[in-house]
C-alpha cells in the first residue's frame, strides 16, 4: 500500500515538474489538482495550510511538494516527492545549460523565453485563485489576503512580517 | 580579504558552493531568489549582474523550480557534476529538514486550541503573497506587450485556475502559439 503511494508520488511529481515552467508557484494549481482532486491526499483547506507552512519555513517555494508528499506518505513520501520534483529537471538543466551560451542568442531561444512568460504568469495568477478558495473561508481572511497582497506589491517589507502579523491576528482570535 | 574562497577569478569548489547555497536556502522566506542574487553577485562576486540575469533567464525557460535550476547551473559551471550536486544539496537540505520539523509540529498540534485560527491567518497571508507575485509579474508584461502577451495570461489563468484543466494540456496547447506569436513579433 505504502509502496504504491510512494511510486504514485514519484510519478505524479516527475510529470508535473516537467511542465513546471515559471517555478514552483506556477505549478501550485497542478499540485492541488492532483493532491486534492484526484488522489485525496489532503483537503482544500489543509492544502492552503500546507502552503502557508511552506511559506513560513525558510527556503525555496518548492517545499509545498515536500509537504504534500509528507501528507501522502510521511517522511519517505516527503523525500520522494522532493526528489521527484527536482531530480529530473536538475539533470535536464545540467545538460542543457552546457549548450546554452550558443543557443541563448538565437532568435528561437529568445522567442521561447518571450512566449513562455505570459503562460506562466497566468499560472501564477491561477495559483492565487486556487489558494484563495482554500484559504479565504471568511471575509476577514479575504481581507488579510488582500492586505498582504497590497503590502507585498507596493512595499519592500520582508514578507515574513505579513505572515507573522496574520498568524498573530489568528492567534488572538481576531479572524474567527 | 574577508573570505579567502571568494576571490573574483578563482572558481569555487564543491565545498564553497555547498555552504554558500546553504546560507541562501535558509535566509529566504516565500522564495529565495533575491538572496541568491545577493550572494552570487554582491557578496561572492561569482557572477556579474548581466551573467546573473542570463542565468536566471535560462532557468526560467527550463522546467523545474527556478532557484533549484540556478544552483545546478552555477554549481555545474564552476565545479562540474559534483559542484552541481553540492550546490543543490546545500540549497535544499536544511530547508527540507526544517519544513519537516514544522510539519510534524503541525501534525501533532495543528488542531489544538488556537492553532487552526493561527494557520488560517497564515494561509490567507501566504495566498496574498502569491497574489502580489502575480500582479508584479503581470503588470509590466501586459503594459509592454498588450496584444501579444495579455491574451495568453488570461487564457492560462482561466484554463488552469477556473476550468481546472491539467497543466500539461494547457502548456501543450498555449505555449506553441504564444511562442509563435513572440517569434513573429520579433521578425
Amino acid at each position: 500500500m505504502k509502496q504504491g503511494v510512494l511510486g504514485d508520488l514519484a510519478v505524479q511529481f516527475v510529470m508535473l515538474s516537467l511542465v513546471a515552467f515559471g517555478g514552483a508557484n506556477a505549478v501550485v494549481p497542478e499540485i492541488h489538482r492532483v493532491a486534492v482532486g484526484l488522489r485525496h491526499w489532503t483537503t482544500d483547506a489543509e492544502f492552503a495550510r500546507l502552503f502557508a507552512i511552506a511559506n513560513a519555513a525558510p527556503g525555496p517555494n518548492v517545499m509545498i511538494s515536500t509537504l504534500v508528499g509528507w501528507k501522502a506518505a510521511g517522511i519517505p513520501g516527503a523525500i520522494v516527492a522532493t526528489l521527484a520534483m527536482c531530480g529530473p529537471t536538475c539533470l535536464l538543466t545540467y545538460f542543457i545549460s552546457r549548450g546554452w551560451e550558443r543557443w541563448r542568442l538565437t532568435r528561437l531561444g529568445a522567442a521561447i523565453g518571450a512566449g513562455l512568460t505570459p503562460v506562466t504568469v497566468g499560472f501564477v495568477a491561477a495559483s492565487a485563485l486556487v489558494l484563495a478558495r482554500g484559504a479565504d473561508t471568511s471575509w476577514r481572511l479575504a481581507i488579510v489576503t488582500l492586505a498582504t497582497a497590497l503590502v507585498a506589491w507596493r512595499t519592500k517589507l520582508n514578507p515574513l512580517w505579513c505572515l507573522a502579523a496574520a498568524a498573530g491576528l489568528g492567534l488572538a482570535g481576531a479572524l474567527g | 580579504m574577508k573570505m579567502s574562497e571568494s576571490s573574483k577569478n578563482g572558481s569555487p569548489g564543491p565545498t564553497a558552493l555547498f555552504w554558500s547555497f546553504l546560507t541562501v536556502g535558509i535566509s529566504g522566506f516565500g522564495g529565495v531568489l533575491p538572496f541568491a542574487r545577493r550572494m552570487l553577485v554582491e557578496r561572492r562576486r561569482w557572477l556579474d549582474e548581466a551573467q546573473f540575469a542570463e542565468t536566471l533567464a535560462l532557468c526560467q525557460t527550463l522546467p523545474g523550480p527556478n532557484i533549484v535550476n540556478v544552483s545546478i547551473v552555477i554549481g555545474g559551471r564552476f565545479a562540474g557534476p559534483l559542484g552541481a550536486l553540492a550546490a543543490v544539496s546545500g540549497l535544499l537540505g536544511a530547508p527540507v529538514a526544517l519544513v519537516l520539523v514544522f510539519a510534524s509540529l503541525y501534525g501533532r498540534w495543528g488542531e489544538v486550541g488556537r492553532a487552526p485560527a493561527m494557520l488560517a491567518g497564515l494561509g490567507a497571508a501566504a495566498c496574498g503573497l502569491v497574489v502580489a507575485t502575480a500582479v508584479k509579474m503581470a503588470i509590466p508584461l501586459v503594459r509592454t506587450r498588450p496584444a501579444s502577451a495579455a491574451p495568453f495570461v488570461a487564457l492560462a489563468f482561466a484554463a488552469v485556475g477556473i476550468v481546472r484543466l491539467p497543466l500539461v494540456w494547457v502548456v501543450l496547447a498555449l505555449a506553441p502559439i504564444s511562442i509563435a506569436v513572440a517569434w513573429s513579433r520579433r521578425a
